[in-house]
């Protein structure tokens, strides 16, 4: 008997006005998998990835998390969307709370914590993406990369299932991906399931147990990472990867 | 000169009442307006379409009225459904009415400053609604608001002077009296109008002071 994956995705379609992001996509994850996601711009990775916490609802199809398909908006979702972390492209830290403050935040007020034990867990985060000398730094005086993993901390500290990334290091000055990286590659060691949308490469290939290449709103090629990068099967693919190579 | 000294000299309780009745009428009309024009503004951006429709109704009804109207329509009307409020009260509350109709499109472009993203992120990590508001929205919002609510404090000053036409004892409608008791006209308005003046500068020099304190603070412009 095969476990039920832990998110599936059947038959997705997401339009936008009369232009369709998403055109019929299906995606098993299982529990502890990681999962590259790559593909040329507005190929629909961004769209795929709100989808899976409902930060876009779809327009046809169906999601499960746990075997639980998405609820509608209110209390349900807002304890479903906790189960699942995202980490943005822009970081998206609140800029008028220190990163301790950050990370502690939604443990106190959505999952009421009380406030010592979630400071107390905060602390424990930052010391796990080594921040622990910038608790009480403001989101402006940190760099990019010290943004990026007080997000990565701030949505572990809802104790997620899931942890979707979307693109964290296409806003990074390239002295900071490996540092973002690093961290991303520790939790995937540690077991976490991940759905990274992502254009490096070298991690998709190391730390990623499969790669999904999407085009025009649709997975057309999965594969495992080795499969995928040194034998694509689709043009698609192979003109995606060939592009890659020559920048 | 001396018969206006006099005449300043034996009226000063009544001038200095017809001050703090100003000063009283802008302070509790900008509270309120204040609080009840985020309530409104909430509704605006909330995604329960009622709650949207009655934030627009209200904003185009009050806004669109003139003050002075409104003020009628308290004075005289509420009392016809046996409503009956002291006058200084009815000229508080046909300011809030108006007054939170402007401050609730204060907030609502406030709250449209700030980026999509930090919403996205509250609402990833499973905030409801209203927690996103209040510990992540409005805060940002308040703070690129300070001159916007300054022209607000001013907008409801200067229309506190109306509440004088339905009988308020305002520093308008003292002015007024005085100047039909001894006929110095000019000099009667220009001390009303100083006095506007000082507390539209005041309020000024508090806005400064406060968008400084903002822009000196640790935290980084709304991204
Ligand atoms: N909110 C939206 N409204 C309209 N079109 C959108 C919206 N979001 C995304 N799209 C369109 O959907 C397509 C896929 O976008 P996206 O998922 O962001 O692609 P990717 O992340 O792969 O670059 C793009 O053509 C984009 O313009
Ligand atoms: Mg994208």
């Amino acid at each position: 008997m095969t476990p039920t994956p832990l998110v599936e995705v059947r038959a997705v379609r997401k339009a936008f006005g009369s232009f369709e992001a998403l055109r019929g996509v299906d995606l098993d994850i299982g529990r502890g998998e990681k999962v590259a996601l790559v593909g040329a711009s507005g190929s629909g990775k961004s769209t795929l990835c709100r989808c899976i916490n409902r930060l876009e609802t779809i327009t046809s199809g169906s999601i499960t998390i746990d075997g639980q398909p998405l609820p509608e908006e209110g209390k349900a979702l807002a304890d479903l969307r906790a189960q699942v972390g995202m980490v943005f492209q822009a970081f998206n830290l609140f800029p008028h709370f220190t990163a301790l403050e950050n990370i502690s935040l939604a443990p106190i007020h959505v999952r009421k914590v009380a406030k010592p034990d979630a400071d107390a867990e905060a602390r424990e985060l930052l010391a796990r993406v080594g921040l622990s000398d910038k608790a009480d730094n403001y989101p402006a005086e940190l760099s990019g990369g010290e943004q990026q993993r007080v997000a990565i901390a701030r949505a572990l500290a809802m104790h997620p299932q899931l942890m979707l990334f979307d693109e964290p290091t296409s806003a990074l000055d390239p002295e900071m991906i490996s540092e973002v990286l690093d961290v991303m590659s520790e939790l995937a060691n540690e077991g976490m399931t991940m759905l990274v949308v992502t254009h490096e490469m070298g991690f998709a290939r190391h730390a990623c147990d499969r790669v999904c290449f999407m085009d025009a709103g649709q997975i057309v090629e999965q594969n495992s990472p080795a499969e995928f990068f040194d034998t694509p099967k689709t043009d698609r693919a192979k003109d995606f990867l060939s592009k890659l190579l020559h920048h | 000169m001396d018969q206006i000294w006099q005449m300043l000299g034996e009226n000063s309780s009544f001038l200095l009442n017809g001050v703090l009745t100003t000063v009283g009428l802008t302070i509790l009309g900008f509270g309120g307006a204040l609080v009840i024009g985020t309530i409104v503004a909430v509704f605006r951006v909330s995604p329960i379409t009622p709650l949207r429709v009655v934030g627009t109704a209200y904003v185009e009804f009050f806004r669109n009225v003139p003050l002075l109207t409104l003020l009628i329509l308290i004075v005289f009307g509420l009392p016809d459904i046996g409503l009956l409020f002291p006058l200084f009260w009815c000229g508080v509350l046909g300011l809030v009415l108006a007054g939170s109709a402007f401050i609730c499109e204060t907030v609502r472009s406030g709250i449209n400053t700030i980026s999509v993203g930090q919403s996205e992120a509250a609402r990833a990590l499973g905030m409801s609604f209203g927690t996103q508001l209040r510990l992540i929205i409005l805060p940002q919002a308040f703070r690129t608001m300070v001159q916007p609510l300054v022209n607000n404090f001013i907008g409801i000053l200067i229309g506190s002077s109306l509440a004088s036409a339905v009988g308020v004892s305002d520093i308008t409608n003292v002015t007024q009296q005085l100047n039909i008791r001894y006929a110095e006209a000019v000099v009667l308005f220009l001390l009303s109008g100083a006095v506007y003046l000082v507390f539209a500068l005041g309020a000024g020099g508090v806005g400064s002071w406060l968008e400084r304190l903002v822009s000196r603070s640790r935290i980084g412009s709304a991204r």
